[in-house]
């Protein structure tokens, strides 16, 4: 019987159950000193001085840094595509540009003696115009980088057919806040240095990218990629805010080779909130035209996307929101274009879903709209537009192609679970009687691509002569649960059990190359690489098998019941993993292995619908999420119990971004979420169980016909939960209410369309 | 200062600066990382142990203030014979963790929660986890492993 497609439960788990996971601040490092940085209090200003003297004569300061002392280059443009120069110093040089940005790095004995030194440094700045909203910042009033001459940092056009909506007979017009928001894994960024006795920089990193990070600190440092180790010990959540280098990564690194000592650096809280980069803040203004009877033929989107002050990955998310365009729709015109500047706040970066919640989220509450616009069931206007499943692969106006999908069959799923039309049903009993309790049901039917970067991933598989399996993975798990994943995918495989096999991950020692744990991509490449690794290793086993046992190499099986080897009729003799391992060795020397760098064959496209239900108390503008159903696609399923898992945490952070979730800025850049007693870090109090489901569409670009499941339920739960918030107070005039939807922002745009639609009138007191 | 105290059951006696925190005490001084420091305002509970039986966040209580008393971290929960407690063996059951780092304050927490009520409901436990936060979960299997480890709800569902 095949193991896959069963709830295997986690094999990492006892550990973290019993004495706790080992994260990079739990390592011991004997004789360390303590980094930490002096961060800019100013949004933007100039550095007029900045006076150490103080810290640098503190008993027990080891070393005080400003960017001159360090001589790094500065961080790279993104993908060649930001403005030059817009880049990121180590530290700040001359010029500050956020409330965070690091400006001097102090080394010293302790965490404490370090906590005090900061303390001790005199930073004296002249404040500059701080540009803090991105549509002033496109303005070019004032720059960040007078040198850029401009704030634009990257932009996309595609389209521009003044025609667009000419024969459409409906075009609903939207513009949307996608709130900047903080990934905030409960671990912040952490590392920890030495160089070893043999010269070389080993570098333990809390990142989802240890070979990415190996690679920039070979670079900047000006060491040879083989005189870099990066090691990932257990790592405490990433959300793709962890998938890239920061300066302060490098000066750990260049601290650790010019002090010859183990440094050590775990950012606090407060620190993380302002230094690990932010997700989404695209402004976004969205037209969709069409027919009265519901036939979607054009769609336009613009983004302006809030960079923050240095361009990282967040420049270019509206890369991956355009490939999204279109959705899950059959849209015969779309278009896209953005523009992305820099503000002086946090440079914004990957956050789980990259690019494609915003998308998603853009076309999701558009329909919504446009159903009310022509005062049709915003189910029925997805279900006529909805792209069928014999039309794959299927090319968008943007040019992204779909491999393969049913996403009526999704819809009508999660509508089936909801309950739809007893809930509609129940909506309109509401608001017949008045209540001030009034419900919501929100849709949302999502397409989104996963291992959209065409990176291909490294596995290898090794038998050794005690028949234990060793696997190694390109890919870097922190909480995915790879270990569990990957070993049933060698067990079935090979016929091993799962006990027997190590999968070894997150070392670059050990594993060659490796592009890391990002972007949905590891089972679909990562997990297929492996499991090509694991097939290789069969096919190698059984040459030798053949040679044993002088048989024609067509006649060796493998009997995986039993993991052994024998010719086909006579199982009475066969040869187990140890022993052939033992033969491979005594054969030529080499263990049994196989090792496999499998190329990208592109992306795949995961799909699902999400139906969220709320109560909106309309006197108070509190939200309650009642229920949440997600019908997710992400083809075949290999251990319903992780997919589930990451569908769970994807749906949490998704419903926080439309209920709760905003970081929030003064006028002045002054950051006023940055702990998490100011910032409205989702709970389980705000949250119900969820009602999951999943379709199994396998994609035709893997072996195992697996899509990426990590992003699909924050891409799904945004604009249903927003679409529930929005609807469960359309009836009282409300045609929409920014993300968050906080009781403040709900209960404004009710009393705002009160003059319209007398909201007293409809709402009566009491009454359930 | 001298501070004693007991943690998993040895007594613990070392000398202190005064301002130090007990989840630094537990993890730099007595050597038990298991315990995890997630936030610096009190808000997350990874930090959480119990003292004397009663879950309190160790960023927020001073070692010298837990003096005489009998700690609990998540390296004292495992039964003698090594196996995983109830509510351990719920949470690897239940898929109630993924990165870990809030897993040994949620533990901890919920053995508190089903001292003081062994038989919560759903909302019972939502409300009693308020002050443990995860990013990665969800809190639906974390939930579903308090409701599973209190014997309300069979295992597996």
């Amino acid at each position: 019987m095949s193991i896959l497609g069963n709830r295997v439960v986690r094999r990492e788990d006892p550990k973290f159950l019993t004495v706790g996971g080992t994260y990079v601040a739990d390592l011991d490092l004997p004789g360390s000193v303590y980094l930490t940085f002096v961060r800019s209090s100013m949004a933007h200003a100039k550095l007029l001085s900045v006076d150490t003297s103080g810290a640098k004569a503190m008993p027990g300061v080891v070393a005080v840094y400003t960017n001159d002392d360090l001589g790094i280059a500065r961080m790279p443009t993104i993908m060649g595509m930001t403005n030059e120069a817009m880049t990121q110093p180590m530290l700040a040089s001359g010029t500050v540009r956020y409330v965070g940005e690091p400006i001097v790095a102090i080394v010293a004995e302790s965490r404490e003696i370090a906590a005090d030194a900061l303390e001790a440094v005199v930073v004296e700045y002249e404040p500059l115009t701080v540009v803090i909203d991105p549509a002033e910042a496109r303005k070019d009033n004032d720059l960040l980088f007078p040198d850029a001459g401009t704030n634009t940092t990257f932009t996309l056009d595609f389209g521009g057919d003044e025609a667009l909506f000419d024969d459409c007979e409906v075009v609903v017009e939207l513009t949307l806040i996608n709130q900047r928001v903080a990934p905030c894994p409960m671990e912040g960024r952490s590392a920890a240095a030495h160089m070893t006795k043999d010269g070389r920089l080993e570098f333990n990193s809390a990142t989802q990218a240890p070979h990415g990070v190996r690679d920039g600190l070979a670079g900047f440092l000006g060491l040879e990629p083989d005189k870099v180790h990066v090691v990932t010990p257990d790592v405490g959540g990433g959300f793709g805010a962890k998938a890239s280098v920061y300066p302060e990564d490098i000066v750990v690194g260049w601290c650790a080779v010019h002090l010859g000592r183990p440094v050590r650096w775990t950012e606090t809280r407060s620190e993380s909130m302002l230094g690990l980069g932010h997700g989404r803040a695209q402004l976004q203004h969205v037209r969709m035209g069409g027919t009265r009877g519901g036939v979607i033929s054009a769609y336009r989107i613009d983004v302006l996307q809030d960079c923050g002050a240095y361009p990282a990955f967040g420049a270019v998310l509206p890369f991956m929101t355009r490939v999204m365009t279109s959705g899950p729709y059959k849209i015969p015109k779309a278009e896209f274009g953005s523009v992305s500047v820099v503000t002086n706040s946090t440079p914004t970066t990957a956050y789980r879903g990259a690019g494609r919640p915003e998308a998603t989220a853009a076309i999701e509450r558009t329909m919504d709209v446009f159903a009310r616009e022509i005062e049709m069931d915003p189910a029925e206007l997805r279900r006529r537009n909805l792209i069928g499943k014999d039309e794959f692969p299927y090319t968008t106006p943007t040019e992204t192609v779909y491999d393969v999908g049913d996403y009526h069959q999704a819809l009508e799923l999660a509508l089936e679970v909801a309950g739809y039309d007893e809930l509609r049903a129940k909506q309109a009993r509401r608001r017949a009687s008045g209540d001030p309790i009034q419900i919501g049901i929100g849709l949302s039917c999502y397409v989104e691509i996963t291992n959209g970067l065409p990176d291909g991933e490294f596995g290898a598989v090794e038998v050794r002569p005690d028949g234990k399996i060793i696997v190694r993975t390109g890919t870097s798990p922190h909480g995915q649960g790879h270990v569990t994943a990957w070993s049933m995918l060698v067990a079935e495989q090979m016929g091993v059990p799962i006990e027997d096999i190590e999968v070894i991950y997150g070392d670059t020692d050990v594993v060659p190359r490796g592009a890391g744990t990002m972007g949905s991509r590891s089972l679909q490449i990562g997990g297929a690489a492996v499991n090509q690794a694991a097939v290789d290793v069969v096919e190698k086993a059984k040459d030798l098998a053949a040679d044993l046992f002088e048989a024609d190499r067509e006649d060796i099986v493998l009997d995986k019941s039993n993991a052994s080897f024998h010719v086909i009729g006579t199982p009475a003799v066969s040869k187990s993993w140890g022993e052939l391992a033992k033969a491979a060795v005594a054969k030529d020397g080499n263990p049994l292995f196989a090792e496999v760098d499998l190329a990208s064959p592109g992306p795949t496209f995961p799909f699902g619908t999400h139906i969220s239900v709320v109560e909106v108390d309309v006197e108070t503008g509190k939200v309650t999420l009642l229920r949440h159903i997600a019908v997710d696609d992400a083809g075949r399923i290999l251990n319903p119990l992780l997919a589930e898992g990451q569908v769970h945490g994807g749906i949490a952070q998704g419903v926080a971004q439309a209920l709760l979730e905003e970081v929030v800025y003064d006028p002045d850049g002054n950051p006023l979420t940055s702990t998490f007693a100011d910032y409205s870090f989702i709970s389980a109090a705000e949250l119900p169980s969820f009602e999951t489901r999943f379709t199994e569409t396998p994609t035709p670009i893997n072996a195992l016909g697996a899509k990426g499941i990590g992003e699909s339920g924050t891409i799904g739960s945004t604009p249903a939960l927003h679409n529930a918030v929005c609807d469960a107070v359309a009836h009282l005039g409300v045609r929409h209410v920014d993300m968050p939807t906080t009781p403040i922002r709900v209960w404004n745009a009710i009393n705002d369309a009160a003059p319209h639609h007398d909201a007293k009138n409809t709402t009566k007191k009491g009454g359930r | 200062m001298k501070v004693a105290m007991t943690v998993n059951g040895t007594l613990e006696s070392h000398d202190v600066e005064a301002r130090t925190l007990l989840v630094d005490y537990l993890r730099n001084v007595v050597g038990l990382t298991g315990t995890n420091i997630g936030c610096d305002t009190t808000s997350c509970g990874a930090c959480t142990v119990l003292l004397n039986g009663q879950s309190v966040k160790s960023c927020t209580v001073l070692a010298a203030q837990a003096a005489g008393d009998d700690i609990t971290t998540i390296e004292g929960l495992a039964l003698e014979d090594g196996r995983l407690n109830p509510v351990q063996q719920a949470f690897q059951e239940c898929h109630g963790l993924q990165c870990g780092y809030c897993t040994p304050g949620m533990v901890m927490a919920i053995t508190s929660l089903l001292t003081e009520n062994p038989h919560p409901t759903e909302e019972d436990v939502r409300v009693g986890l308020e002050g443990n936060l995860c990013r990665c979960a969800g809190y639906h299997n974390i939930v579903a492993s308090a409701l599973a480890a209190s014997g309300v709800v069979e295992m597996h569902q």
